[in-house]
């Protein structure tokens, strides 16, 4: 028998080590070493009912256990076969005790659609795709339904784009079909281009034929029979992957002519980026596509219009398209059922940052920002304190403790000044200053402008120039309006959403943590200690014994003093490295 | 056409499916402001990549502010173009702008004529906030024979590349770099002089500010003036006297022709002569020629080239060099006005007034910047001394009088010098697109049926339509005439000679909008396109007004043919007239 | 192989195809087969899931264990790549985080031998769909 112990950081804040060491010597005092063994196991994600330890192979599992139930659990459930009733888990809602963790599929938060095989399959083997059901519901929709019955299934599913817009799909798709042309085209979005989000890419290379196979059913309802997937070099794995997946689809006639024997006809083009953030928007990817320059047209007209070639073009992302066979296999109801009213089946986001169990998740929509940080995420790492989470990519906004509890859903996150976008989140914690994280985003934004329009092309470059004004402690407190006024005039004159969304870090910083900005601007102090230029290294006269360590680890000689003595640091010299704080034995130097 | 009502600032107006705000803004006298935007009317040029972002305006519903330059109008669409929301979203976008130009007004050579400037005036900008912090984007300034880049100024209006690309087909400017450093440049920001330029100077005509400029050469002309040893003669081309009075406030169309001989002799040349006396004699050779090939074809001869082309415009000869080398013996061998007068005046008019050739400096007032670089090529010049000296353009002509203290309103008329002051009407119409067809015509048609022409206007050959044709009734022969003016269009015609499709016996291209009378050397039209025409207008009202209609009844050319030059197309006219064609396909060279 | 010509050949392909893979991994005879799954996209690669792969291939073949080493995608634990997943004849799978080579010998050794559970096990946390 095993006892897997919680050794995730949310358990071992709350003394999972301790309950290791404990139930380790009652193993021992009861001389049961050959036959129990007690080891540590990543996050169950379930952290507020932590230390967790699950039991196999019955695979009983108990919460909240201390380590003086050690004892209780050794005696009587290993030795006489008996649950401790009262470490189980209560249902909350039916007030139940349940004991196999299998049957607790609610606690798990996390549920797979778009993300559904990946990590089951080998993505080089379409068999091993089928025997997943892939292709299946690409027959149904070519055999038994008409293009717009189809497309009245996906409009009834709520599904909506998850690349950034959170625009019907299904509306998205009608419109292509009823724009008539003698050619239209279907384009996967796989141009992922926010930093930190990988789950277009993740899907690629770990379930290509699902891409593909959506890819086909939107061809059959808006009438194309080409599509082309638009993937940015950067992505080799990905790319080799679907072009196994193109050639075996095409060997399997599942792509080609007369698929399923129906005088439907399609087949599918890789399209290489050059990885350009704003690529990813829609109308700037088709202009890439044509060898044009990658930058954004103004809309309308939409592509479902005039796209790719001047032709209508229905563009969707992968996650968009990875959702869709299973509603056609399950029903429209039952993926409208998952999630909320508003924003139906599930999201995947790329967690990162301060958290300790950093990855891709995929979880109902409707699940609260705490739900994911917390229980998916495992908390903060370290055991810091959390101070905001920055969601959809490097232009969505920084949300606060009282967001926590807000549902994640497209029009949620809008109203609290944040977007879905891609789905990135990053966890920040008390350690980050929000000035310099708004400018760290901006960043990204400056280098990925397009430089088209004049807002986006140098009012994000002049808000990156002020917010740096501002970590530098050489700013005023007029400079704050300047900055909201910049902000609010680049979202809403520029041309794309990259510049219109641009400052949401920004803005949303301002609504959340204007303390930290005042207290750069008025104290010229950084509250995080984040802020090189305005902190500075100082010798604790108390602490300091003169062992003149730090003298000599200085780069630049700033710190004098006779040995033996108390140590001066010269802060118009300082470069604040730090070497004479890591080298300091007796704790004497701080930064204030 | 369905029409479409609206409400623009609480004013109703009723437009066509299809129109923009802007446009209908303006049907109410409402002029929203635009830097960007430029639109020519008749010649079918638009320039709307809503990028500069200072034509914004509320659309009720919108989230975002509309570019009204791009945004088209719909039914009971409410906008308003004048909220304080609008005007600080203009303003600040216009110091963004401002912030990253540079504030070198003062001694900017397009100070006073900048669109830019004038914007900052309109609304009243009087600081601009944070420029202490603000960098700037900064660029290698470009000098090629015709133009200079300057791109710190760019703005990145892509006006330029809208001539370049959408109007010529030239393809030598596009946006380079991403971002806060995107800008206009040729490809791989490569020198003008080593990309496929042909210096036609539209980018020069619509540039708003003072990154593209014309190459300034009145200082050298000013050095020859003041020098006691030289001779300076000056030829003025057709187009320069329909347009050089705008510079001076005077209405577009108005001819100055007397009075820019007045400020000419003023400023100190030695002889006023006129391009349209070479123009005369460019018909002579260019309409002996293309009877010449018709004979031949007649007569059966299977290695005539037909139809025979244009080659007085520089840019043209430039464009063919680049793009159709291997089609370098159709155009017509004759050299252009500009040169043919240089040859004449250092030979024939230098023995007339015994003088030698190094005693003669040439300067031609030229509607064009492809001038510059023509009086340059090797071909023309004799052991280092070129035919044509100095070419300087319309605008810098205007330049020189004020700088002269000569007010050019102020001046009485005067006459050009005999001999090669002398010219027709034939002549003046070169400035016009079609008017050198009409020229040829004239004369060719006399000379090949050896009757006299009842009406010398060729009414169906003039207009801006970009491509034209046309059949001559030759006493029975039917002569097939192209037209094309702008290099996009010429390359039309030209693929169909190339493919062996074209059924015209002769072509005549200009490469600017409307002619040598749009061309990149005259006063700026800043995208009013009624100006070209007015000047076309002009053009034909002098030739209307000239006593003399037919290049071959110029009497100072009868006399130049028998006192000098022999037969046309004879030995000498070929030595000295005529010229050859290089292969300048680039081969693009890319530096690592 | 023939080509998918009908919904019914799709069909038929995949209750095969499914048996197969069923008979690969959920082959509950004792004398069944040990499957091994490495997660083998970017991010696995990126840690060293190629090396670890070719270790257990070549390993569990020198050591003589009857063992099918299959690649698959991202199983979403990217802070613990490279991962795989150990499925027993007859028993549960079970993914390992942090697998290097010496954490690969372990389990051969250990779990896969003996079904003695080693540290690094990820419990997974999500549901997927059927």
């Amino acid at each position: 028998m095993q006892i897997l112990v919680c050794a995730g950081t949310g358990c071992q804040a709350s003394l999972s080590e301790e309950l290791l060491s404990q139930l380790n010597s009652e193993i021992e005092a009861n001389e049961l070493e050959n036959d129990v063994q007690a080891i540590r196991t990543g996050c169950f994600g379930f952290c507020e009912q932590g230390p967790i330890i699950k039991i196999m192979p019955d695979n009983t599992f108990y919460t909240q256990v201390k380590p003086q139930d050690a004892t209780e659990v050794i005696q009587e459930h290993i030795i006489k076969g008996r649950r401790v009733e009262r470490l189980l888990f209560t249902d909350p809602e039916t007030k139940e005790k349940i004991a196999d963790s299998r049957k607790m599929g609610f606690y798990k938060k996390q549920m797979r659609i778009a993300l559904r095989n990946c990590g089951f399959i080998d993505p080089d083997n379409i068999d091993d795709a089928i025997a997943k059901d892939a292709y299946e519901a690409l027959g149904k929709v070519v055999t038994e339904m008409s293009p717009e019955e189809a497309i009245e299934t996906l409009k009834k599913s709520g599904l909506r784009g998850r690349g950034g817009g959170g625009f019907s799909t299904g509306l998205k798709w009608e419109y292509a079909f009823k724009n008539r042309a003698d050619q239209k085209y279907v384009v996967c979005n796989a141009d992922e281009g926010d930093p930190g989000a990988f789950m277009d890419r993740s899907i690629l290379e770990g379930d290509p034929h699902t891409v593909l196979e959506a890819m086909a059913i939107c061809g059959y309802c808006i009438g194309a029979d080409k599509g082309l997937i638009y993937i940015r070099a950067e992505y080799p794995l990905a790319i080799e992957r679907l072009k196994t997946a193109i050639v075996q689809a095409r060997e399997y006639g599942l792509l080609g002519k007369s698929i399923f024997g129906t005088d439907f006809s399609f087949d599918i083009e890789l399209k290489y980026g050059a990885g350009a953030f704003v690529c990813g928007e829609e109308t700037a990817l088709i202009h890439s596509m044509e060898g044009e320059r990658g930058e954004p047209t103004v809309k309308p007209p939409f592509p479902a219009e005039s796209g790719f070639m001047g032709r209508p073009t229905n563009v969707n992302n992968v996650e968009t398209f990875a959702s869709i066979p299973p509603i056609y296999l399950k029903g429209a109801d039952w993926f409208a059922k998952i999630g909320t009213n508003r924003s139906t089946g599930t999201k995947v986001f790329a967690l990162a940052g301060k958290v300790n169990n950093v990855g891709l998740v995929e979880v109902p929509m409707g699940i609260t920002l705490r739900d994911v940080i917390f229980e998916i995420g495992g908390g903060i790492k370290n055991g810091k304190k959390f101070k905001a989470i920055q969601t959809g990519g490097p232009s969505g906004g920084c949300l606060t403790e009282e967001h926590l509890d807000t549902p994640i859903e497209f029009d949620t996150l809008l109203a609290v000044g944040s977007m879905m976008g891609s789905g990135g989140m990053i966890v920040l914690d008390e350690d980050d200053c929000m000035v310099e994280v708004s400018k760290y985003f901006l960043d990204f934004t400056v280098e990925e402008s397009c430089g088209k329009c004049s807002p986006c092309r140098i009012g994000n470059k002049r808000l990156h120039e002020l917010l740096e004004h501002i970590c530098k402690g050489n700013a005023e407190e007029s400079d704050l309006d300047r900055l909201r006024n910049m902000s609010t005039v680049i979202k809403e004159s520029s041309l794309c959403g990259l510049g219109q969304t641009s400052p949401n870090p920004v803005l949303s910083t301002l609504d959340n943590f204007m303390n930290e900005y005042l207290a750069h601007v008025i104290d010229k102090k950084c509250p995080a200690g984040a802020c090189k230029e305005l902190m500075n290294y100082v010798i604790s006269e108390t602490n300091c014994v003169g062992c003149t360590a730090c003298a000599r680890v200085c780069p630049v000689n700033a710190i004098s003093g006779e040995r033996k003595e108390p140590h001066f640091i010269d802060i118009s010299v300082c470069i604040k490295c730090g070497a004479c704080m890591d080298k300091c034995k007796f704790d004497a130097i701080s930064i204030q | 056409m369905k029409n479409i009502e609206l409400k623009i600032d609480n004013r109703k107006v009723n437009v066509p499916t299809g129109t923009t705000v802007l446009m209908a803004a303006r049907e109410l006298g409402i002029d929203i402001p635009t830097l960007c935007y430029m639109k020519l009317n008749d010649l079918d040029i638009e320039c709307a990549p809503a990028g500069c972002r200072v034509c914004v305006v509320e659309v009720e519903g919108r989230r975002n502010l509309a570019p009204a330059c791009a945004t088209k109008c719909e039914e009971g669409m409410v906008v308003k173009t004048h909220t304080p929301r609008v005007l600080n979203a203009r303003r600040t976008v216009m110091e963004f702008i401002l912030s990253d130009h540079p504030k070198d007004c003062l001694v900017c050579s397009k100070s006073g004529h900048c669109d830019l400037q004038d914007m900052a005036i309109k609304m009243g900008i009087r600081e601009i906030p944070g420029i202490e912090i603000a960098e700037m984007s900064s660029y290698r300034l470009d000098t090629s024979p015709s133009i200079i880049r300057d791109l710190d100024k760019c703005i990145m209006c892509r006006r330029c590349e809208t001539m370049c690309n959408d109007f010529q087909t030239v393809g030598a400017l596009s946006a380079v770099n991403r971002g806060f450093m995107a800008a206009v440049a040729p490809a791989f920001e490569m020198n003008l002089e080593h990309s496929t330029c042909t210096y036609c100077g539209q980018c020069v005509a619509v540039c708003p500010t003072g990154a593209l400029t014309e190459v300034d050469h009145t200082p050298e002309v000013l050095r020859a003036l003041a020098d006691p040893d030289k001779i300076v003669v000056v030829q003025t081309a057709p187009a320069v006297r329909a347009a050089l009075g705008e510079d001076f406030g005077m209405e577009p169309g108005t001819l100055v022709t007397g009075k820019m001989v007045s400020a000419l002799r003023a400023l100190g040349f030695d002889y006023v002569f006129d391009t349209d006396f070479a123009a005369d004699l460019t018909i002579m050779e260019e309409g002996t020629e293309l009877l010449d090939r018709i004979k031949r074809h007649l007569d059966g001869d299977k290695s005539v080239k037909l139809p025979i082309l244009t080659s007085c415009c520089p840019g043209w000869v430039n464009f063919f060099e680049s793009y159709f080398p291997d089609m370098k013996d159709v155009p017509s061998t004759a050299k252009s006005p500009q040169q043919m007068f240089g040859a004449i005046a250092k030979t024939y008019f230098a023995d007339t007034i015994e003088k030698s050739r190094k005693d003669i400096v040439v300067v031609s007032i030229m509607p064009c910047l492809a001038k510059k670089y023509e009086c340059q090529r090797d071909e023309f010049s004799i052991e280092g001394s070129p035919d044509v000296d100095y070419s300087i353009s319309t605008r810098e002509l205007a330049s020189f009088i004020k700088r002269a203290n000569i007010d050019l309103k102020l001046l009485e008329d005067d006459d050009f010098d005999a001999p090669m002051g002398e010219s027709t009407g034939a002549g003046v119409i070169f400035g016009a697109t079609g008017g050198v067809i009409e020229a040829a015509v004239r004369t060719a048609y006399e000379i090949f049926t050896k009757k006299k022409l009842e009406k010398v206007d060729f009414e169906q050959l003039r207009g801006m339509e970009g491509v034209r044709s046309a059949t001559i009734d030759f006493d029975g022969l039917p002569v097939n005439i192209g037209i094309a003016h702008g290099l996009g269009n010429a390359r039309k015609l030209l693929e169909d000679v190339r493919d062996g499709k074209s059924e015209f016996h002769a072509i005549e291209v200009m490469a600017c909008p409307g002619g040598c009378i749009g061309g990149g050397g005259q006063p700026l039209h800043h995208g009013n396109s009624d100006i070209i025409k007015a000047r076309a207008a002009a053009i034909y009202q002098e030739d209307r007004n000239k006593p003399i209609r037919k290049s071959h009844e110029n009497p100072f050319i009868t006399k130049l043919y028998d006192e000098f030059l022999g037969e046309p197309n004879g030995e000498k006219a070929h030595k000295l007239l005529h010229t050859s064609y290089f292969d300048k396909k680039k081969k693009v060279v890319v530096k690592q | 192989m023939s080509k998918v010509k009908t919904v019914a050949d799709l069909k038929k392909m995949k209750s095969k195809l499914q048996a197969k893979v069923e008979l690969r991994e959920k082959g509950d005879s004792p004398e069944g087969r040990v499957v091994i799954k490495v997660g083998m996209a970017t991010s696995g690669i990126a840690s060293g899931a190629k090396e670890v792969m070719a270790f257990l291939i070549e390993e569990l073949d020198k050591r003589n264990i009857d063992a099918v080493v299959m690649q698959t995608g991202d199983m979403g634990y990217c802070f613990a790549e490279p991962t795989i997943e150990v499925k027993r004849p007859g028993e549960e799978p079970v993914v390992f985080g942090y697998v290097d080579k010496a954490k690969a010998d372990e389990i051969i050794e250990k779990y896969i031998k003996f079904g003695e559970l080693v540290e690094g096990i990820l419990p997974d946390n999500y549901q997927t769909i059927d």
